[in-house]
């Protein structure tokens, strides 16, 4: 039966009737319109469906909704003009989209929570996620680039 | 406009989340079908109980073949919408239900009853061809082909290919040595990454609409019509933006399932997408292949003859296997003069998922076996393999396997990105290099070439119109799928007119009632095709316009220009007047109108080519050649038989690059897959044929960082009848990566890797011969 839950969706409360078994990204995509998030393989191997989840990025194919009630769920459509967002066009870092909205989201949290990330950090994290379009090249320099400026902003002038 | 690298026009939208995709939709009723799929891969279906199916919640309908007892397909029509009396393959669809939700749907599929009687596999292509009983198709004889083919039904052939060019005794005699080599990969897939997807519903006016993330959406129509017998003018096909594709959403399968799931609910709104399981194998696969080829030089290094052998894995059903076994043939020597060349090609069936097409359309997979063989003849010849290929490589005044003339305006410069490719992958310092006592570098190359094979009247159109702004709207029925074509025919259209592309708008869905009919979006055609009938189109809004200004301006249309959004004087550019006021017709400031609304529009159609001769293959397939070369870098772990992929090269003769960036990203991410498919993708079957590894989980692709360095560089001798001179490159850069791989890793381990996916398994048991040897370590 459906429950009704209040999720906290890109700064908003959202009241919705919720299956239990409902994974975020159904409830992200069905109920809330948010189709931002893909679903690529529905079972965490893709990072398609990546949200972000109290700031950390999550594939939201493996979380329930229920999961997701007293967090901060952010999702692409919660991300507006970013430095990541302008970087993935400048250096043309996609080509269907279809990744784009998970790459971003993973690329996001990890510029905010780890803004000095050396090279091994961001190859693992960036791992999780399969882009089947690039060659990846466009990515990490939209990555770095935007690490980059993050470390000259965050230097103590 | 045109070098410029103009940012993709959906760009903004991709980066925020709020680009849509055929799945990216709901709307309250609309009802959701789950395909019930085969879990084996030959048996006979003895019966399907749908009753307990019925009774589950939510449930609307359940289809099963016998309600559509109908066989499709685009070559020939052997495939049922879904699987009667018996099941072929691994995966392959039986039922669709139909229900209020998508796990409503879900649940209804394990409560549907079947009974099977099991039957032997066909396994492998080589069984195939023994005959094995039970044929794939036992049926054959009986059913409708579509294409001219030579099937030879009692070995599960549907098409053999012959290509006979000169006298290949000649040759043989004329040879002072000869190769010969045995080459195989397994079937792949596509894995693009927004699965398959429609929608369909069926209105009372008797109007059928379907949403597919498809190649080829006029082609649905024509399929919807023809199979359902309804009047073609009635269907209507969206695509929206398609999330990659690489071939494989070419076929038309998962729309009659959808139109049938529809049908049966009333007409109702139906969607139906697969879940990545049934993506990888229910759906259509890339082709595997076995080959053997034998290669003639003289002493010198000189090619004289090819005698060449493919066997084609078409799977379960040909779809568009039979194609591509006869561009293969076609192609079969990849881009080297060889005046003696017989080729036989098989598409042979057997109970493996079906094959469609696959980005590089039979040129990757006859590029593997060529460039294997080519590699092999130069050690045997002790000749420097990039000397061997140079001295051999295909000039204008050459013919093709099917003897099609080669001129300058039709074949780039092959010996040339060969030249371009040894400089940038430092081939001078040696092929092999140890950089420690256990690792060592190694380096391979690889031609390739494509040319597009399409119907010898495949056609596109486009449509310019004007807002009152200037501004110009530009409908074409390409599909957008990441390659940019959107993009690049904005650039095209900005260039002819002389204005900013930002002034163009590019419609990115294709509506097939609106769209102009654009035969598919495939084989790198889109910009060359459809480039052609943009630029027509541009002509023809300008002297539309120029018609117009000549009231304005009170002279001859002839004495105008257009440009800057203006149309101007020719002779005294100062007399001009803004586009936006002549777009509409023109008004004279006494308010009277004259002239008429600007509608420009332009089409194009392949010419000159022609059907091939049924013994020796001679004719003209495609268009062009697109030549190039490219080269892989290894760092090769002597003990582990790991190994690191660092470097990657491609030299491509492009014509005219239209968009730089963009068209790096189209290599590159085509590189990136080759290397992908040659160093870990393949299905693996088991011995039932039961595919062991349908998800992401088991099915590895390349990831972040596992990527090589990519080196990229474009010739530009311009395809004469190219827009400004442009090719297509959308698929090339697979092509030659399965085997400049292979050679680097050949050359690396000291023995012939000659199977794709190369792993360190696969090294080791060729050089080991599977044996673990402690000693050895
Ligand atoms: S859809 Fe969640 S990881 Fe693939
Ligand atoms: S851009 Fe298509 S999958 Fe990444």
């Amino acid at each position: 039966m459906k429950q009704m839950v209040e999720l906290t969706v890109n700064g908003e409360k959202k009241r919705i009737y919720v299956r239990p078994a409902a994974t975020l990204l159904n409830t992200l995509r069905e109920e809330l319109g948010l189709t931002g998030a893909k679903p690529g393989c529905e079972n965490g191997d893709c990072g398609a469906c990546t949200i972000n989840f109290d700031g950390r990025p999550m594939k939201s194919c493996l979380t329930l909704s229920i999961e997701a009630v007293d967090h901060q769920v952010t999702t692409i459509e919660g991300l507006i003009d970013t430095p990541i967002q302008q970087a993935f066009v400048k250096q043309f870092a996609f080509q269907c989209g279809y990744c784009t909205s998970g790459f971003i989201m993973n690329c996001h949290a990890l510029a905010e929570l780890y803004p000095n990330a050396n090279e091994y950090q961001i190859k693992d994290w960036l791992q999780s996620n399969i882009c089947r379009c690039t060659g990846y090249e466009e990515i990490e320099a939209a990555i770095t680039e935007v690490l980059k400026n993050k470390a000259i902003e965050d230097t103590p002038s | 406009m045109i070098g410029k690298s103009v940012p993709r026009k959906e760009g903004n939208n991709k980066v925020t989340g709020a680009a849509k995709y055929t799945n990216d939709f709901s709307v309250a009723g609309l009802l959701h079908a789950k395909l019930l799929t085969s879990p084996h891969a030959h048996a006979t279906i003895k019966s399907i109980d749908v009753r307990e199916a019925k009774k589950c919640p939510g449930v609307r309908a359940i289809v099963t073949g016998v309600d559509y007892p109908i066989l499709t397909g685009s070559a020939i029509e052997d495939r049922p919408i879904l699987a009667l009396e018996k099941v072929r393959y691994f995966g392959e669809p039986i039922a669709v239900v139909v229900a209020d939700t998508e796990y409503e749907a879900q649940n209804a599929c394990t409560f549907i009853k079947v009974e099977y009687e099991i039957l032997p596999v066909v396994n492998t292509v080589e069984e195939a061809l023994e005959g094995k009983h039970p044929l794939v198709h036992e049926e054959f004889k009986n059913y409708t082909q579509v294409k001219e083919l030579r099937p030879d039904p009692t070995r599960n052939v549907s098409n053999h290919v012959t290509v006979r060019k000169g006298n290949i005794n000649e040759g043989r005699t004329l040879s002072d040595i000869t190769v010969e080599i045995d080459v195989s990969f397994p079937q792949s897939d596509h894995a693009a990454m927004e699965t398959r997807s429609v929608r369909a519903e069926i209105l009372p006016s008797g109007e059928v609409y379907l949403h597919s993330s498809s190649q080829a959406p006029f082609t649905i129509k024509q399929s919807i019509g023809k199979y359902f017998n309804i009047n073609e003018n009635k269907v209507i096909v969206h695509t929206p933006l398609v999330g990659g594709a690489f071939g494989g959403k070419a076929a038309i399968q998962l729309e009659l399932i959808a139109y049938a799931a529809s049908k049966a609910v009333g007409g109702k709104l139906v969607t139906l997408t697969n879940t990545r399981e049934d993506d990888m194998v229910s759906s259509p696969v890339h082709i595997g292949m076995s080959a053997n080829v034998k290669l003639g030089a003289t002493n010198q290094g000189e090619l004289i003859m090819a005698e060449i052998k493919f066997l084609f894995d078409s799977g379960a059903y040909v779809d568009e296997a039979s194609d591509i076994t006869t561009t293969a043939a076609l192609n079969c020597t990849g881009p080297y003069k060889i005046n003696h060349v017989w080729c036989d090609s098989y598409c042979v069936y057997t109970n493996h998922p079906y094959s469609t097409s696959f980005r590089g359309y039979g040129h990757s997979e006859l590029g593997f076996a060529i460039e294997r063989a080519m590699e092999i003849l130069a050690n045997k010849l002790k000749i420097d393999p990039m000397e061997l290929r140079i001295k051999n490589a295909i000039k204008p005044g050459d013919t093709t396997p099917s003897q099609a003339p080669l001129t300058k305006g039709n074949i780039g410069n092959t010996a040339k990105c060969l030249e371009r490719v040894k400089e940038l992958i430092n081939w001078e310092e040696g092929q092999v290099v140890p950089i420690s006592d256990r690792i060592i570098k190694a380096k391979g190359i690889s031609s390739l070439w494509k040319t597009s094979m399409s119907p010898t009247n495949a056609s596109t159109g486009a449509i310019i119109t004007f807002n009152k702004d200037g501004t110009m709207n530009l409908n074409v029925g390409v599909v957008e799928m990441g390659q940019g074509t959107k993009t690049t025919l904005t650039q095209l259209l900005a260039e002819s007119m002389k204005v900013d592309e930002s002034k163009i708008h590019v419609k990115m869905e294709v509506d097939t009632q609106t769209s102009p009919r654009h035969w598919k979006t495939v084989a790198s055609t889109a910009t060359f095709m459809a480039g052609n009938a943009v630029l027509e189109a541009a002509e023809d809004a300008k002297r539309q316009l120029k018609n117009n200004a000549a009231y304005a301006l009170r002279c001859k249309p002839e004495e105008l220009e257009v440009g800057e959004a203006r149309v101007y004087l020719k002779s005294n550019p100062k007399s001009n007047v803004n586009v936006k006021d002549v777009a509409h017709g023109y008004k004279y400031e006494n308010g009277n109108a004259v002239g008429s609304l600007v509608i420009g529009h332009g089409s194009f159609m392949m010419n000159h080519l022609t059907k091939k001769d049924p013994q020796t293959g001679k004719g003209v397939p495609g268009p062009a050649w697109t030549v190039g070369a490219q080269a892989v870098e290894v760092e090769f772990d002597t003990k582990t038989f790991f190994y690191k992929i660092t470097k990657a090269v491609t030299v491509l003769d492009v014509g005219k690059v239209i968009n730089p960036k963009g068209a790096r990203g189209q290599v590159t991410g085509a590189m990136c897959m080759g290397l992908s498919w040659a160093s870990r993708e393949g299905f693996t079957f088991d011995e039932n044929g039961i595919v062991l590894n349908n998800q992401f989980r088991t099915y590895k692709t390349i990831r972040y960082n596992e990527n090589p360095k990519y080196i990229v560089e474009f010739l530009e001798t311009p395809q004469s009848d190219g827009p400004y001179g442009a090719r297509g490159l959308g698929e090339h850069g697979v092509i030659g990566m399965p085997a400049a791989l292979a050679n680097s890793l050949s050359a690396a381990a000291g023995v012939p890797i000659n199977q794709l996916p190369i792993v360190p398994e696969s090294i080791w048991r060729q050089k080991r011969g599977g044996v673990y040897d402690i000693n050895k370590f």
